[in-house]
């Protein structure tokens, strides 16, 4: 399963990203990285983006983007 | 020797407040080759010797955005004598990761933990000895907001840069070339999260005080039904208190936009009198007394009246900005303006469009993305305008009077945003071919802004635009002045025979001559004749000029016997309404009046029949309402375009896209309204 299925409250671990170039090294950078636990808080209110909470702090990130990061429960 | 000193960290991590406190006002902006980011640069107030530059905030020093390769550039090619990394103490994690990244380059750095008192409330604790050992750097603790730690700071930069102090070598420093960029950015990770193990004790407190203030806040402005209406109330606030003449739907109290900028029109107003006083006096020529009252006090005064408006603006929004709420806008909008190809945070510019497109254009600046920034400045332009109304609502009531006139109205701010939509659509699809903006953005936690700070934000905002874009305004007023008041005439001595004066008629003028070469052009949109294109012209200086112009052009159609007729049925209260003093009818400003008080609120149904006939139908009509509503913004919404793209190249490649969708939308109009009606 991706970020982007995970529902509002759910906690899961990074498995791997899915993408390449600078939209990875923009995810990587930002602290989501294999084996890290991220929770997802919210969805915004037209339906994206999405805020996760990752390394203490709040992200936010379109489902495109979501999707792309894989995560086991 | 002076010493360059290079200021790094995260966006909101307090970096800007830090650089504000080192260099107080001795600050200048300028900006880096290429790119629309600002460059900003002062000396340390304590130690002149200190040259401050402010790098971008950045997440990461990886080569990807603008500024990630400015910051990455200055720090590697630069080598500045020190690095200033402001970290923000409650996101330790992700704060160090460009920490680690600018040690790595091997520069002098000195690590200032900001936010303490925030990490006191959490009653987390740090411990800098630990830190300093790890990194072999020197760690400093910061209240950024109340200016604490600052002095200590500057010091311990001191000391890194004479004891020519240099960051230890660590392990993961030398996988840099040899691993893949996941294991890169994870082995990174690690390391710091070793680090922050060994150095913070989390305190006992589940549910930190901070974090719930955020969340109860974003309870209401992220709220899948309250975010909406919270953000729109938001909106009209900002909105009323610029640009309202009934604020808070109180009839007749200004807004603080429009109550300072009458107050300055009122002064500029009293200083024109008084130097027109002087020059009649002193004997001045009367070509040297237009030069000095209609030509550069009306320029400098078009500079001065929008600085009001600016300030207000900005200082709202730095507010906003400042306090955390503009993370949430492009969080709660982003989804309906990436279908139109801009991101949410276009919204507050386009919105202030509606209201005047200068402190709009200016306020693209908070947007973080170059592709956003530039399409937005663009689309401002095509906003209607406070300004523009006039000329709308001229011409709905001239053209429109038996036909529905709110509808033509709601046609035309329509046609503002289906135009804007389709443009920005093309610009995406032929200039940045269909390249997304990754939208991964922090969603800072709310923080009361300090009045230092958003002060400093509006005073520097006016500051460029009077130098940026106050010479833009004042040389392009003192051009259209000169061509509507000179011809060949002026120079040969014939004027000055026939008329007493060098100077011409408008009705002969350069700019007459211009617009007569020029209106063939328009034939296909209806108004093919001279003077509705010199309206267009002087429509430049500021829009409702537009309207003062063919009040001037179209001259006979308001000659004496008319205006007597228009005003003869006027009680004296009617009067002096209309603005005649004391309320008895005065032939000398009734042409005045009548353009000010009947023709720009649409008052008069009846009057200008030539200009009818130079505008012969309804489609023409509407077609020439677009064309204004499209082309080229006024010289001081240009100006301000030159101050935030930073290139004239560009600012002219925008005006040439503004004239051409005027100019294609002008003509689509009346020809399909020949087709239908």
């Amino acid at each position: 399963m991706t970020l982007g299925d995970l529902r509002p409250g759910e906690k899961a671990k990074v498995v791997s990203i899915g993408t390449t170039g600078a939209m990875r090294q923009r995810i990587l950078d930002m602290g989501v990285t294999p084996n890290v636990q991220v929770q997802l808080i919210k969805i915004a209110p037209l339906g994206d983006p999405v805020e996760i909470t990752v390394r203490g702090y709040q992200l936010s990130l379109r489902k495109s983007e979501a999707s792309l990061i894989v995560v086991e429960k | 020797m002076p010493y360059t000193i290079a200021l790094a960290g995260n966006p909101n991590s307090g970096k800007t407040t830090v650089f504000n406190t080192l260099t107080g006002s001795r600050q200048h902006v300028g900006n880096w080759p290429g790119v629309t980011v600002d460059k900003k640069e002062g000396v340390y107030r304590k130690d002149r010797q200190m040259n401050i530059v402010d790098l971008p905030g950045t997440y990461s020093l990886s080569p990807y955005s603008a500024e990630e390769v400015i910051a990455h550039d200055f720090i590697v090619k630069q080598r500045p004598d020190c690095v200033i990394d402001i970290i923000d103490g409650t996101s330790l994690e992700r704060n160090l990761y460009l920490a680690l990244q600018i040690m790595e380059t091997g520069v002098p750095t000195v690590l200032g933990i900001n936010m303490m008192d925030e990490v006191a409330l959490r009653n987390d604790h740090i411990d800098f000895k630990r830190l300093e050992a790890e990194f072999g750097v020197e760690v400093v603790p910061l209240e950024a907001r109340s200016g604490k730690g600052i002095d200590a700071l500057m010091e311990a930069v001191k000391r890194t840069i004479e004891g020519n102090r240099l960051p230890k070598r660590l392990a993961v420093y030398d996988l840099a070339t040899k691993v893949d960029e996941d294991t890169l950015a994870d082995k990174r990770y690690s390391c710091i999260t070793e680090v922050v193990q060994a150095s913070v004790r989390h305190g006992s407190k589940t549910g930190p005080a901070h974090i719930s203030i955020t969340d109860r806040i974003d309870r209401v402005l992220t709220h899948k039904i309250w975010a909406l209406p919270a953000f729109a109330f938001i909106m009209y606030f900002m909105f009323a208190a610029t640009f309202s003449e009934n604020f808070l739907f109180v009839k007749g109290l200004p807004s603080p936009g429009i109550a300072l900028a009458s107050l300055v029109e009122t002064l500029w107003g009293s200083l024109t009198d008084v130097v027109s006083t002087l020059l009649s006096s002193a004997g001045a020529a009367d070509w040297a007394y237009s030069l000095i009252i209609s030509g550069i006090m009306e320029g400098l005064g078009a500079v001065l009246g929008f600085l009001p408006l600016i300030l207000v603006l900005y200082v709202l929004m730095s507010f906003l900005e400042d306090s955390g709420y503009m993370a949430r806008v492009a969080f709660v909008m982003d989804r309906l303006f990436r279908k139109f190809g801009l991101s949410g945070r276009s919204f507050i510019p386009l919105l202030m469009g509606f209201g005047c497109s200068v402190p709009a254009i200016m306020a693209t600046r908070t947007l973080d993305n170059e592709k956003d920034r530039r399409i937005t400045t663009l689309l401002c332009g095509f906003m209607p305008c406070g300004a523009k109304l006039t000329i709308f609502i001229m011409f709905v009531s001239t053209f429109f009077s038996s036909g529905n006139k709110t509808l033509v109205l709601f046609f035309i701010y329509m046609l503002s945003l289906s135009v804007s939509v389709v443009v920005s659509l093309l610009i995406n699809k032929i200039a940045y071919k269909g390249e997304t903006s990754n939208f991964l953005m922090e969603l800072p936690q709310y923080r009361l802004p300090t009045l230092r700070s958003v002060g400093i934000h509006g005073y520097e905002k006016v500051k460029g635009f009077i130098q940026k874009a106050g010479t833009v305004i004042l040389a392009a007023t003192i051009l259209i002045w000169a061509l509507s008041n000179f011809n060949f005439s002026s120079f040969n001595g014939n004027n000055q025979r026939q008329y007493g004066t060098p100077l011409a008629p408008i009705e002969s003028s350069f700019l007459a001559s211009v617009g007569k070469a020029v209106a063939p052009i328009f034939i296909p949109a209806g108004f093919g004749e001279w003077r509705p294109t010199v309206g267009i012209a002087t429509g430049w200086i500021a829009k409702e000029m537009v309207v003062v112009t063919l009040a001037q052009l179209y001259a006979e159609d308001i000659n004496e016997t008319y205006l007597a007729q228009y005003f003869a049925d006027a009680s004296p209260d009617e009067l002096s309404e209309y603005g005649f003093e004391d309320g008895i009818y005065d032939s000398e400003a009734a042409s005045d009046i009548y353009t000010e008080a009947v023709l720009m609120t649409g008052g008069d149904a009846h009057g200008l029949p030539t200009l009818k006939e130079d505008i012969p139908t309804r489609q023409a009509a509407l077609a020439y309402m677009a064309f204004n509503l499209l082309c080229m913004p006024c010289f001081a919404a240009v100006g301000a375009m030159r101050r935030e793209l930073k290139s004239w190249r560009r600012t002219f490649g925008q005006v040439g896209i503004q004239m051409l969708t005027a100019y294609i939308v002008a003509v689509a109009i009346h020809m399909l309204g020949n087709l239908l009606f």
